[in-house]
C-alpha cells in the first residue's frame, strides 16, 4: 500500500504542518553522540565486571606457560616469514594467543547482544532514531576497544618471555589488532542474530570458537600442517582467523601482509553487512526471536 | 496519512496486521491518538497489545498497514517518527548494574542529546517522578515502583510528545500504581503529552478517556470509556462482555 516515491520526507500534509519539536538532534553530531553513548555504556558495563577482564588474560597466559615449558624443543625449529631466525615455539604462538583473546571477546560481545535481547535493553537501543547500521557499528567499536586493550595487556605480560618483538612492532600491531578485532566482532554480531537463546551459546563455543582457533595458523605454522594433511591445510587457509593471526604476526615484526589484510577486511565487511540485514526490522529478527518472549504474561 | 485538514494525530495506526507464523496476532487494527489525549488500550493477556507496541516502535516491520507519528510515517521517515516517540516497555529494560543517571544519559545519547543538555533535562525529570535523591544509586537498589518511575523519566528524556506505556503498573503495589497513574496524567494535563496506555486494569481509566478494546488481535470497541459501557453497565462489565464474545470488528 505504500509506494516509496522518494526518500525525501513527507507528503503535502506534513510539509505544510510545522513539525512537532523534540530535544534530540538527527544530524552528524547526533550520530557521534549516539556512537559515543553506546561505546560508553559497553565500557561501563565491562569495567563493572573485572573478573571478565582477568579471566580473558589468564587463559592465554596459562597456555603460553604450558607451551613454553612443554613444547620448547619439539616445535622449536622453523624459519618462515616474518621470522628471520629459528624461533622458539612460545615466540611463535604469542600472536595467535593475542588474537585468541579477541576471538573470545568477539563471542563475549555476541553473547551480551543475545542477553540484551532477552532482558529487553535491545529494544531500548533499537528505538533510537538512528539507523540500525550505526547502532550495530557502535556496538562493534565498543567491543573492539575492549579487545585491543586486552590484547595489549597480554603482550605486556608476555614480554617477560623474551619475545624479541621490536618496539616498532608494538605500534604497527595496533591497526592489525583493530582490524582483527573488527572482523571477529562482526562475526560475533552475525552469530548473535542467529542464536535464539543464551543457552545455545555452548554450541557456539564448540562449533565456532574451537574449530576457528585450532584449524588455523595460531598454534602451528601452516607448512607443518600441510605436511600431515592437505585437506586440513586448505581448511586452515580458508579460515579467516588464520589470516587475522598472520596479519598480527607480521605487523608485530614490522611487516605488512597484504593478502591477510584483504581477507580480514573483506570478511569484516561481509559479516557486518549480513548482521545489518539480519537486524533490519523487515527481516524480523526481533519478531522471530527474542520478541516479546518474557513479555507475554 | 490522515485525511484531516488540521494537525495530524499524535499516533495514527491504520489497518495494521501482524502474524507470527500461522497465528494472527493483530488483524486490521486502526487506532488514532489525538494530540494531548490519554487513550487506554484495553485488552486481556494475549490480546496483542505488546505486539502492537512492537510494530509502533519499529521492532517489527508492520506486515500490513501504516503507522505514523505526528504525520511522520514509520516506513518512510522512521528517524523523525522515533525521535518524537517515548516508550515504556512491559519488560524491565534498565541496566541494573548502572546508576540511574548512567541509564538516563545512555538513553539521551541514543537520541543525540549532548551530556550537558541531558543532565539538565534529567534533573527536571527526576524531580518530576520524585526520585532526585536516587540519581547516583545503582538501579538494582530500587524497588519495582521506583524503577518504573525511572523508566518513565527515561522515556521522556528526548522530550517526545507521544508516550506509549505497556502495562506500566503490572506487578506493583497499590500505592506505586497510583503514583504512576498520577505522574502520567499530570504530564497529559500540564504538558499536553499524548499517551497510549495499554492495560487490563479498569481502575486506571477515567470515564472521559478515549479507549479501545483489543481482543484476539482485533479492535472490538472504541469511544470514550463511558460510551463503551451500555446503559448503567460499568466499564468492567462492558469489558467482560466484549472479551467473552468471539471478536467482531468494531466500526
Ligand atoms: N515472538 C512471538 N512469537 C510467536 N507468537 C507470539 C510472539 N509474541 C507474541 N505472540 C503471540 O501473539 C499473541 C499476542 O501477544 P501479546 O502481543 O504479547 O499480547 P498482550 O501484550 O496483549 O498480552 C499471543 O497469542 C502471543 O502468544
Ligand atoms: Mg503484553
Amino acid at each position: 500500500m505504500t509506494k516509496t516515491v522518494a526518500t525525501t520526507p513527507s507528503t503535502a500534509a506534513a510539509s505544510i504542518e510545522k513539525p512537532v519539536p523534540h530535544l534530540g538532534r538527527l544530524d552528524a553530531i547526533g550520530y557521534l553522540i549516539c556512537l559515543g553513548g553506546i561505546v560508553r555504556r559497553e565500557l561501563l558495563r565491562f569495567f563493572n565486571q573485572k573478573e571478565r577482564f582477568f579471566s580473558a588474560l589468564v587463559r592465554p597466559l596459562v597456555w603460553l606457560f604450558i607451551f613454553a615449558a612443554g613444547f620448547r624443543n619439539t616445535l622449536g625449529v622453523s624459519i618462515e616469514p616474518p621470522y628471520q631466525t629459528y624461533v622458539l615455539y612460545e615466540v611463535y604462538v604469542v600472536p595467535g594467543l593475542a588474537v585468541m583473546i579477541q576471538l573470545f571477546n568477539g563471542m563475549q560481545s555476541s553473547l551480551s547482544m543475545v542477553y540484551d535481547r532477552e532482558v529487553g535493553s535491545m529494544k531500548v537501543l533499537l528505538t533510537s532514531p538512528y539507523p540500525r547500521w550505526l547502532l550495530l557499528l557502535a556496538k562493534l567499536i565498543a567491543g573492539v576497544t575492549v579487545s585491543v586493550v586486552q590484547a595489549y595487556a597480554f603482550l605486556a605480560i608476555a614480554w617477560f618471555w623474551d619475545l624479541d618483538i621490536p618496539a616498532i612492532g608494538y605500534v604497527a600491531a595496533l591497526p592489525a589488532f583493530i582490524a582483527s578485532g573488527l572482523m571477529l566482532g562482526a562475526i560475533g554480531l552475525l552469530l548473535s542474530s542467529m542464536v535464539k537463546q543464551l543457552e545455545n551459546f555452548a554450541s557456539v563455543m564448540n562449533f565456532v570458537i574451537f574449530p576457528m582457533f585450532f584449524a588455523s595458523s595460531a598454534l602451528y605454522p601452516l607448512w607443518r600442517i600441510r605436511e600431515s594433511s592437505e585437506t586440513l591445510y586448505m581448511i586452515c587457509m580458508a579460515n579467516p582467523f588464520s589470516h587475522a593471526v598472520q596479519l598480527v604476526r607480521f605487523a608485530l615484526y614490522g611487516q605488512f601482509e597484504p593478502i591477510a589484510c584483504a581477507v580480514v577486511v573483506g570478511t569484516t565487511i561481509a559479516f557486518f553487512t549480513l548482521a545489518v540485514i539480519a537486524y533490519d526490522p523487515g527481516r524480523g529478527i526481533m519478531a522471530r526471536r527474542g520478541g516479546p518472549a518474557g513479555d507475554t504474561a | 496519512m490522515s485525511d484531516a485538514p488540521g494537525a495530524s494525530a499524535a499516533l495514527d495506526v491504520a489497518g495494521v496486521s501482524h502474524r507470527f507464523g500461522a497465528r494472527a496476532a493483530l488483524s486490521d487494527v486502526s487506532i488514532r491518538v489525538e494530540r494531548g489525549r490519554f487513550m487506554a488500550l484495553l485488552g486481556p493477556n494475549g490480546a496483542g497489545k505488546t505486539t502492537l507496541f512492537s510494530v509502533i516502535t519499529r521492532l517489527y516491520a508492520s506486515q500490513d498497514g501504516r503507522v505514523s507519528i505526528f504525520g511522520h510515517g514509520l516506513d518512510r521517515e522512521p528517524s523523525r517518527a522515533l525521535a518524537r516517540l517515548g516508550v515504556v516497555f512491559q519488560a524491565r529494560t534498565l541496566d541494573t548494574d548502572l546508576t540511574v543517571e548512567q541509564n538516563l544519559l545512555y538513553h539521551a545519547s541514543l537520541h543525540g542529546i549532548g551530556r550537558k543538555a541531558a543532565k539538565a533535562r534529567i534533573a527536571v525529570l527526576l524531580a518530576r517522578v520524585g526520585l532526585s535523591d536516587r540519581r547516583d544509586d545503582k538501579v538494582r537498589t530500587l524497588s519495582g515502583g521506583q524503577s518504573r518511575r525511572i523508566e518513565i523519566a527515561r522515556s521522556l528524556v528526548h522530550e517526545p510528545k507521544l508516550l506509549l506505556l505497556d502495562e506500566p503498573t503490572v506487578g506493583l503495589d497499590l500505592e506505586s500504581r497510583a503514583d504512576i497513574v498520577a505522574i502520567v496524567r499530570a504530564l497529559v494535563r500540564e504538558e499536553g503529552l499524548s499517551v497510549l496506555w495499554a492495560t487490563h486494569i479498569f481502575e486506571e481509566i477515567d470515564g472521559a478517556d478515549d479507549a479501545v478494546v483489543l481482543h484476539k488481535g482485533r479492535i472490538v470497541a472504541r469511544g470514550t470509556a463511558n460510551s463503551i459501557a451500555q446503559g448503567d453497565e460499568s466499564l468492567e462489565a462492558a469489558f467482560r462482555r466484549l472479551v467473552a464474545e468471539p471478536p467482531r470488528q468494531a466500526a
